[in-house]
């Protein structure tokens, strides 16, 4: 337990450290969220008969947020193997799954931060959820998305040995990831090709569940995206433990 | 005394390609033990095995009795390691970076405490102790890492390399220390160097590796003798060759850069 502990407190030790890492990677998100929202919101409500697109990328930038913190946090295990700092934690007597779960979890709390500062931002521009009860669902959702791509983020980078593969995952899953999710566009009326796309995609689960949650109702409705986060977390929990396990160094 | 390293023909083979070929030793408790070999000989693998970090292909290891294979936790609590390659975390203070080895190694709160202020003291970085380690000159992350390895009172401390880079008083100071320590605590030191005075000056017993096998074992007389030289250093190069190893092991290193492409690691 402990050990678990300070693996988690490390993690957010070095992120609050370096200050301008935070509010980098708030960077993105945020543009998204006041270029597109704004941009896009009239044309958006001419043709959906006064719908106001905040409502639809307001969550959308937030699952953003999550999800690149969340990769790169697991990604960070390459930085610790590269500066020789994984082999310390390789050698404890210290069952790696510990490892593996207080790392994830370290990952897992900063990305849901990032969240909910995000949360806050859309208020600035302009977004409100629909009733303030459902808060707690909300953050579940957050957490289930960080502590998902954390886990896979962690998977990856148990594969790779430098950042060389780093810009492949990043714009062949990551990007994807984000554009085929649902974060920049409603999910209703698609065409069907997209439509099913949408439907592999995990995040897509996240986003829509975090409409659910903040302005319902959901689209693919909230139990799905419940069941279907919490089992591919499950899921990519497993399979990164092992990989991890089986790093060598 | 008793063996408290046995390591009886191991072996380790990244596909076609064998680093380390057969080899059989033992260093005995509280003893020096310096593992002396050229660039790509098999040291670092064969220290990777000791630790528990590379499964061997065949043959068997023991640590203060236990193999690493089967009882790693138990090998992973005997033993405290400076790595070849800085392994501090940049990022934390000196005294996290205890804290967290100490938390890892299970050492109690109190007594963990109770030691990291010891040690740091002992390693004089006690004043620097708040300062994070990406402040710290080389010499002073040296002495931090060997603080770290023995927080947890391991019988033995593995030293790979420990020297590189640094400047000749704290070489001077960091062996003195080693000496101390070992004379002291009786813990045993398993130690490489390509600095042969280094070796002769430290180590009571040498074993030379080349192409995975072990040349000659024996004390810095014994391997003097042998070879009919006047230093340690001539003796090592009557025993390996003058042959420049930079591109035999840039070989090696390609081929394990293969090695990790297609099998992804």
């Amino acid at each position: 337990m402990n050990v678990v502990y300070i693996l988690w407190l490390r993690q957010l030790k070095r992120t609050f450290r370096s200050k301008s890492r935070v509010i980098g990677s708030l960077g993105q998100p945020l543009l998204f969220l006041f270029a597109l929202g704004f941009g896009f919101g009239p044309i958006y409500a001419k043709a959906n008969a006064g719908a106001n697109y905040m409502d639809v990328i307001a969550p959308g930038v937030m699952a953003m947020g999550i999800l690149f913190t969340a990769v790169f946090s697991g990604i960070e295990i390459i930085w610790d193997r590269q500066f020789g700092f994984l082999k310390e934690t390789l050698v404890a007597p210290t069952s790696r799954m510990n490892i593996m779960i207080g790392r994830t979890l370290g990952g897992a709390t900063i990305a849901s931060i990032q969240g909910i500062i995000i949360f806050c931002f859309t208020f600035i521009a302009g977004f409100r959820p629909t009733s303030y009860m459902m808060l707690p669902v909300a953050l579940l959702i957050v957490f289930l998305i960080a502590v998902l791509f954390t886990a896979l983020g962690t998977a990856i980078a148990s594969v790779l040995s430098d950042f060389q593969g780093f810009q492949l995952v990043m714009n062949f899953l990551v990007m994807p990831l984000f554009f085929l999710s649902g974060a920049l566009f409603p999910l209703q009326n698609l065409p069907t090709v997209l439509a099913i796309i949408v439907r592999i995609d995990p995040l897509s689960y996240g986003v829509d569940g975090l409409r659910g949650a903040l302005i319902p109702p959901a689209h693919l409705g909230l139990p799905l995206d419940l069941t279907v986060l919490g089992a591919i977390t499950l899921l990519l929990l497993i399979i990164g433990s092992y990989l991890f396990s089986r790093i060598e160094a | 005394m008793s063996a408290i390293i046995e390591v009886e023909n191991l072996t380790k083979k990244f596909k076609d390609f064998t680093a380390v070929n057969g080899i059989t030793f033992s260093v005995e408790q509280s003893d020096i033990f310096a593992f002396l070999g050229p660039n790509g000989a098999g040291k670092t693998t064969t220290i990777k095995m000791l630790t528990t970090l590379l499964k061997p292909t065949s043959g068997t290891i023991k640590i203060n009795g236990f193999d690493p294979m089967i009882d790693k936790d138990a090998v992973r609590k005997s033993f405290g390691i400076v790595f070849q390659d800085p392994s501090l975390d940049d990022e934390l203070t000196a005294w996290e970076n205890m804290e967290f080895h100490g938390v890892l190694y299970h050492v109690p709160k109190e007594l963990r405490r109770k030691r990291i202020d010891e040690l740091l003291e002992i390693v004089e970085l006690n004043d620097r102790r708040n300062n994070l380690v990406k402040q710290f000159s080389g010499g002073m992350k040296r002495r931090l890492e060997i603080a770290r390895g023995l927080l947890h009172h391991p019988k033995v401390l593995f030293l790979d390399e420990p020297t590189i880079g640094l400047d000749p008083q704290t070489r001077n100071h960091l062996w003195q220390y080693v000496i101390d320590l070992n004379k002291e605590e009786g813990i045993t030191v398993f130690l490489t160097t390509h600095y042969m005075e280094e070796a002769e000056k430290v180590a009571r017993k040498i074993a030379i590796i080349d192409h995975g096998n072990i040349v000659a074992q024996g004390s810095a007389e014994v391997l003097r003798e042998q070879t009919k030289s006047d230093s340690l250093e001539n003796a090592f190069l009557a025993l390996t060759g003058k042959a420049i190893r930079d591109e035999d092991a840039s070989g090696i290193d390609a081929m394990r850069q293969r090695h990790r492409m297609w099998t992804k690691r």
